[in-house]
């Protein structure tokens, strides 16, 4: 069978399943295409050689009621492996081997998938472009020298060059939906607590969460179901009645109350995503949906206190990266200058100013001021969403305030870049499912994306607004393979 | 608010991340100019808000306090960068 790398999960799901498709055949094509691709820069670790054992293993004694038999897969990088190095895109972390799986790889695992690889990310999670990686940048492939998006940056990449026929990415401002925005993807930040945070290098705890990123809505609904368990060994995961995504996903959205916030209409905003929005809405009504205008008034102050809480949090949490138990260490003169040493040279510029950052907020006398008054904005706009989704089902908005920029436009104003994550960081403050499709281009031919906003736990209800509205927008992806000489 | 190059040092030596001047400069500009975007907090009348400190509203499960995992010792002393058979080995502290 020719093309395998170009289906579907769940194409290729069934082909398995009817021994269409042999594991050992599935894995090896994906393989062969990662390996044209290095000028991609998608992986920082290939796992190929164990990846084909394991397919042949899987050929011998085939488990064909899994959910994902014999896929192969690449996972963001963010993610502990046994055994597999996890550099969470640092040079801090470059020779760490972990010696524990994380929940979310486990239970894909489980359910039959394959390790292929470990995709590149922005150092720590901490990016929207994927250039604070020590890996290097990303290639877009919808363009040479375009981003990918970050921090999930390898995993957009790579499933829309389908170098992996699915993958995972982590979200704590944005990260899985500003990288399927701009490579023309699908992905799925959902509620927290739906996913187990055990295992994932931690950035800002009380915003990350685990989540599916995939070519379209189907591939993200069963995916979403494999990953999406309750586990004991996170305190904050939640013990909820989960749905099965795919097998309940339904295009049926007739009378789903869908909400428009008015203060995402934001200054500046290019008359092509405005368009896009517009084109959403006539999707969205044409789906049998009711439009409802609504007011997130707060929406501004969300990116401040976003990057209050999340340096805080970071600062926290990257305190035990001291060069003593795991990862790089530099030489130094007694205990405390080994410490500045290993730490200024082993995290790299935007990490470093969070740390900074966020060391700054919660130091005495600033306290106040800053972080508890972060706390209380927060509250306030969870509050918004609170009040409008006592009247809609879900709210449709951009998914980023413009398209794929080029490496290097933005690097220079840490500001600037934190703006792409305006319309994505008030779902993470709220801890609230987020769902980014593609629904467009712009004149340069740029994908560009739509967010669909739900209720804590109603990931089947904005999957299957996206469902019905992926078929409506009918997007195709115009990936041209200029990197494959 | 303007944070100067001697509050730059005060967080440095806080975050234990050792910056020289010509760092020190470079990470005041930043540090003000994100300051500058975070000070738009202070339109909001915050006084009677409770703050936000657990996005997820539950309580604690509680489980038996049993050893789960194996014993990972040498692996895990294996990922330091300094060790000496069971020890993680860290410049002198006591002259």
């Amino acid at each position: 069978m020719s093309d395998v790398t170009k289906q579907t999960l769940s194409e290729l799901v069934e082909n398995i399943k009817s021994k269409k498709l042999s594991s050992s055949e599935v894995t090896k094509a994906f393989i062969e295409r990662s390996q044209k691709s290095k000028e991609l820069n998608t992986y920082i670790t290939e796992d190929y050689e164990n990846a084909l054992g394991k397919a042949k293993k899987f050929d011998e004694k085939p488990n064909l009621n899994q959910k994902l038999p014999g896929i192969p897969m690449a996972v963001k990088d963010l993610f502990c492996t046994k055994d597999l190095r996890t550099t969470a895109g640092s040079k801090i972390l470059n020779n760490f081997i972990p010696t524990y799986e994380s929940t979310v790889t486990q239970n894909i695992w489980n359910e039959g998938a394959i390790l292929i690889g470990k995709l590149n990310c922005d150092e720590f999670a901490m990016g929207s472009s994927n250039e604070t990686s020590f890996f290097g940048n990303v290639q877009n492939p919808i363009d040479k020298n375009l981003v990918p998006g970050g921090s999930s940056g390898g995993s957009s990449s790579a499933v829309a060059a389908q170098l992996t026929p699915i993958t995972i990415g982590t979200d704590t401002g944005g990260s899985i939906r500003q990288p399927a925005s701009f490579t023309g993807t699908v992905g799925l930040k959902p509620t927290y607590g739906s996913c187990s945070r055990y295992g994932i290098v931690a950035f800002a705890s009380s915003l990350d969460q685990a989540g599916p990123m995939a070519q379209n809505v189907k591939d993200c609904a069963l995916l979403q179901e494999v990953i999406s368990t309750y586990d004991e060994k996170d305190s904050t995961s939640i013990d909820f009645k989960r749905n099965e995504y795919s097998k309940e996903l339904t295009k049926d959205i007739k009378g789903k109350k869908i909400g428009i916030p008015k203060e995402y209409r934001v200054d500046g905003m290019p008359k092509e995503i405005e368009n896009l929005w517009k084109k959403g809405i006539e999707y969205a009504k044409d789906c049998g949906a009711e439009i409802i205008d609504i007011s997130l008034p707060h929406t501004n102050y969300a990116l401040p206190t976003y990057y209050i809480v999340a340096p805080a949090e970071a600062s926290s949490n990257l305190a035990r990266y001291d060069g003593v138990k795991y990862g790089f260490r530099a030489e130094g003169e007694n205990l405390i200058d080994m410490y500045e040493k290993t730490r200024s040279e082993g995290f790299g510029a935007e990490v470093q100013r969070r740390i900074m950052i966020g060391t700054y907020v919660l130091s005495s006398g600033y306290y106040d001021a800053y972080y508890l008054k972060a706390q209380k904005v927060r509250k306030l706009i969870k509050n918004d969403f609170d009040d409008v989704f006592k009247k809609v089902d879900a709210i449709l908005t951009p998914s980023t305030p413009s398209s794929a920029f080029k490496i290097g436009e933005k690097t220079n104003d840490p500001v600037s870049m934190y703006l792409n994550d305006i319309f994505t960081v008030p779902v993470n403050l709220a801890g609230l499912p987020g769902i980014s499709i593609p629904a467009g281009h712009d004149a340069k031919g740029y994908p560009l994306g739509l967010q669909i906003i739900g209720k804590a736990f109603d990931e089947q209800n904005i999957l299957n607004i996206a469902y019905a509205m992926e078929e409506k927008i009918n997007f195709k992806n115009n990936i041209t393979d200029w990197w494959i000489k | 608010m303007s944070i100067d190059l001697k509050t730059i040092k005060h967080i440095s030596k806080l975050s234990r991340i050792s910056v020289d001047e010509k760092k020190a400069e470079k990470l005041a500009g930043d540090l003000n100019s994100i300051f500058d975007f975070i000070e738009k907090l202070n339109e909001l009348k915050t006084d009677n808000v409770e703050p936000l400190t657990s996005i997820a509203e539950t309580t604690l499960k509680l489980r038996p306090d049993e050893v789960k995992s194996k014993n990972l010792r040498e692996q895990v002393i294996k990922n330091s960068p300094k060790q000496n058979e069971d020890y993680f080995v860290v410049p002198k502290v006591i002259e």
